[in-house]
């Protein structure tokens, strides 16, 4: 156990977290406002899938950063209007409609992949861009904290600044007044004269925003190829994290750190002897335990405000 | 005086082929406070819909300050000068006052940002106008009912409503609360504005408004000045013929006890005590009521009494057999029915037929089921003699519940439980929101099942009902029993009330 406590204990740990954070924090942003607006985005999954893979290829051909994140951006927000689209037109069932683009951001992307790469698992033989790396002024000089804080990928101090984005977005306009009221109560949203389809719409179209970064970061950042499913299952912990955050800023956050950590934990244990079917268990695992004390937490505070009436 | 909303000729016919209003014309004054009034299922939220603009009707005109007027959506009714508060209060739980107040016309101090403390200026100052206090910064889901509604009523003026319909605006209010809301609308009427005010308590119109209007089966009956009408009149305009207010006749027979209640107590989740050592007795051929203020304990022992919580201490006895902590099944084999006081969430299913909803308790018996088939026709026969019999208004047994009116899927509840031929019947709230002609259907049935024998547990928070059925009268405050009275002759609602808001107590 030494050198595994030696090894959490030091900086590259710290920094790890916020590497392994970003491309949670991301989607469960996305999850959060459109869960506040009344109408969850369980898509991300797919949403990420595509943006990623749209990143990868664009920036092969055109070998343009810029046009990457364009492209990729503008895939995610398409990928929230085609749910908006089913769900709040067609009046599928958010869930299902939601899981079949999930389904088809998997098979589409793999085939697209094959097609392009002449690959069915990685764009590796593709020569793609990623996005630079920031090296913070003053704060790098800093011992330890600049070593944690220092260096990071572009994304990951966007997906930072996002959660302040996301505050003010909700707390500080009209659009976020708009998306909390809907969310809680949309009769009495209508009955004031607000486009309640129109409310979700948007939420969905950010909700896809953020996706899209998630999904951009993981292929451009986090590693520098696509590969299949690459976001193993991060679009589904991100429904977990926002969640146990309450939807709401700091909550994300800090619930999207957790998940880092933890993520974090079990890739420093994959050199310990440890079977690694086990290390990779545990962000699934800690998914499950969390979830259940959020929802025996959430039980036992219904209960007590039945027992207030 | 100038009439401010002219409605002619109204019909209404809902996709499901019921006709809600058959040709409906109404003349409203301007500066007066309007009452509508009439059975449920009359047809009188459909007509305010219509005007408000959520219903669109078959034919009919809308006249409104003298003009002609197109209403397609409450958003149009807005921009008129028309504004409803719903009997579902349309407000976002944790959204503070002023933003809920706000909502739909924010203020902003540029193109994004909302300006906060303009909205709760805008609060203050709307607040102040009209003298209705409310307190800007706090969530609504903090603040009780009267307070919402208050909100609800700000809402409304504040966007420049002259003219406002309340829909049953007292049927989630305390007396208390009603009394203010009252003075506001008294306040409301000198700055000019009209008011409908859509109830079916009788008292309340009398108190309040200028005109009635009385509907009845999708029309307009009469209107009339209010000092013209006593209640008496109304309930006959309503219902079309006499109904009785005076008390029941007491039981003739009454036997040995049937139900027992030992030392009851229970205390919740929070730890704090909600019943404190409740005894009592039912004979058979007895109904003993339970007055007091809704959240004294009431719904805890009702629970308690039908298998759906167990209390912490004493024990339940029906006859000399030990009843304690048997599952609601059992308790019904034993047969001790129960009408809960929320129709909608305890007493019916409400996406499923009337047949469905009268055998849940008695499906797996014969004859309804033979082995593991259930037998239809026979419940179909026995279906349409319980709607026969319980005069529920249904146009087969094979419609879902949702189709029929409040009064209606009532009755569909009591016809269910008071035909299993039940030895103890839990009576809660048994005729909250339901109209006048139901609530004597449903008194009578009652009455019926305890010269049958049955012992019968009256809960209600309306006086009236507990003093003209009960043989005995029990109040109960903060979670015991404050007052115990066998004789009832003579006794006033004020009389209850002094033990009920805990003035008094008596010897119990």
């Amino acid at each position: 156990m030494g050198p595994l406590l030696d090894s959490i204990l030091s900086p590259a740990f710290g920094f790890a977290i916020l590497r392994i954070m970003t491309p949670i924090l991301f989607p469960t942003i996305g999850v959060a406002i459109s869960s506040l607006a009344g109408s969850i985005n369980i898509a991300m999954e797919g949403t990420m899938l595509m943006s990623a893979f749209t990143g990868v290829i664009v920036s092969y051909f055109t070998k343009n950063i810029y046009l990457a994140l364009l492209a990729g951006i503008l895939v995610g927000v398409t990928m929230g209007f085609v749910l908006g689209y089913f769900h709040l037109k067609l009046k599928a069932d958010i869930i299902l409609s939601a899981i079949a683009l999930n389904m088809f951001a998997s098979g589409f992307t793999i085939f697209m992949l094959f097609l392009i790469a002449k690959d069915k698992g990685t764009s590796i033989s593709l020569r793609s861009l990623v996005f630079p790396d920031i090296h913070l002024p003053l704060i790098k000089e800093i011992p330890i904290i600049g070593e944690i804080l220092s260096g990071h990928n572009l994304l990951t101090y966007v997906a930072i600044l996002s959660i302040i984005f996301m505050y003010f977005l909700i707390y500080k306009t009209r659009l976020g007044l708009r998306i909390r009221a809907v969310g809680q109560n949309p009769d009495a949203a209508e009955s004031v004269g607000i486009d309640v389809k129109r409310i979700k719409l948007y939420s969905l179209l950010i909700s896809g925003f953020f996706g899209a970064l998630g999904g951009l970061y993981l292929s451009m950042g986090y590693v520098s190829w696509f590969g299949r499913d690459m976001t193993a299952g991060r679009g589904f912990i991100a429904v977990a994290a926002s969640n146990l955050g309450g939807h709401l800023p700091l909550g994300v956050f800090i619930s999207s750190l957790f998940f880092g950590l933890i993520n974090a934990i079990s890739i420093y244990l994959a050199p310990l002897r440890l079977p690694s079917e086990f290390t990779h268990l545990i962000p699934y695992v800690t998914t499950i335990i969390a979830l259940t004390f959020y929802s025996i937490r959430m039980t036992r505070k219904k209960k007590a405000y039945k027992g207030k009436i | 005086m100038v009439a401010i909303l002219e409605a002619k000729n109204i019909v209404k016919v809902y996709p499901n082929g019921v006709v809600a209003n058959k040709g409906v014309s109404i003349s409203v004054e301007e500066n007066t406070i309007h009452a509508l009034v009439g059975e449920n299922g009359s047809g009188k939220t459909t007509l305010m819909k219509v005007i408000f603009g959520i219903e669109k009707p078959q034919d009919g005109e809308v006249f409104f300050q003298g003009r002609k007027v197109q209403v397609k959506n409450p958003h149009d009714a807005i921009a008129l000068g028309i504004g409803m508060v719903h009997q579902h209060f349309m407000l976002a739980p944790d959204l503070t006052v002023a933003e809920n107040l706000v909502l739909g016309q924010e203020p902003l101090k540029n193109k994004f940002v909302l300006d906060t403390k303009k909205a709760q200026e805008i609060t203050q100052e709307i607040s102040e106008k009209y003298k209705l206090p409310v307190p800007p910064n706090k969530k609504i889901k903090d603040l009780p009912l009267g307070i919402k509604q208050r909100v609800e009523i700000l809402k409304v003026l504040l966007r420049n409503a002259k003219l406002l319909i309340l829909d049953e605006p007292t049927s989630v209010l305390t007396p208390q609360e009603t009394e203010v809301l009252f003075q506001t609308l008294r306040e409301l009427k000198k700055y000019g504005k009209t008011i409908i005010f859509i109830s079916h308590k009788l008292k309340e119109i009398k108190e309040i408004s200028d005109k009635v209007t009385v509907m009845r089966d999708g029309r307009i009956i009469d209107t009339r000045d209010a000092n013209e009408l006593s209640e008496h009149d109304i309930s006959f305009l309503m219902v079309g013929r006499d109904i009785s207010y005076e008390r029941v006749s007491a039981s003739e027979a009454i036997g040995e006890p049937l139900l027992k209640v030992n030392n009851i107590s229970f205390t919740n989740e929070e730890n704090s005590p909600v019943l404190k050592n409740i005894s009592f007795e039912i004979k058979a051929g007895e109904i003993v009521g339970l007055a007091g203020i809704e959240g004294n304990g009431q719904n805890e022992l009702v629970e308690i009494l039908t298998g759906l919580r167990k209390a912490d201490k004493g024990e339940l006895f029906l006859k000399q057999e030990n009843i304690n902590n048997l599952s609601p099944r059992k308790l019904r084999e034993k047969k001790i029915c129960y009408i809960p006081a929320d129709r909608m969430k305890n007493g019916v299913a409400e996406k499923t037929t009337l047949e469905e909803n009268f055998i849940v308790d008695r499906y797996c018996q014969p004859p309804f089921s033979r082995g593991f088939r259930l037998n239809w026709k026979y419940i179909e026969k026995y279906s349409k003699e319980l709607i026969r019999k319980f005069q529920i208004l249904a146009h087969s047994s094979k419609a879902t519940v949702d189709s029929l009116s409040g009064g209606n899927i009532q009755k569909v509840v009591v016809a269910r439980e008071l035909s299993a031929d039940p030895k103890i019947i839990v009576a809660d709230q048994p005729t909250r929101g339901i109209d006048v002609g139901s609530e004597e259907l449903v008194h009578n049935l009652l009455i019926d099942a305890r010269d049958k024998g049955s012992a019968v547990f009256l809960i209600s928070a309306n006086l009236d009902e507990i003093i003209k059925l009960s043989s005995k009268i029990m109040v109960i405050y903060q979670g015991e029993i404050v007052a115990r009275f066998d004789k009832i002759d003579g006794i006033r609602d004020v009389d209850l009330g002094h033990y009920m808001l805990g003035l008094k107590r008596g010897e119990v």
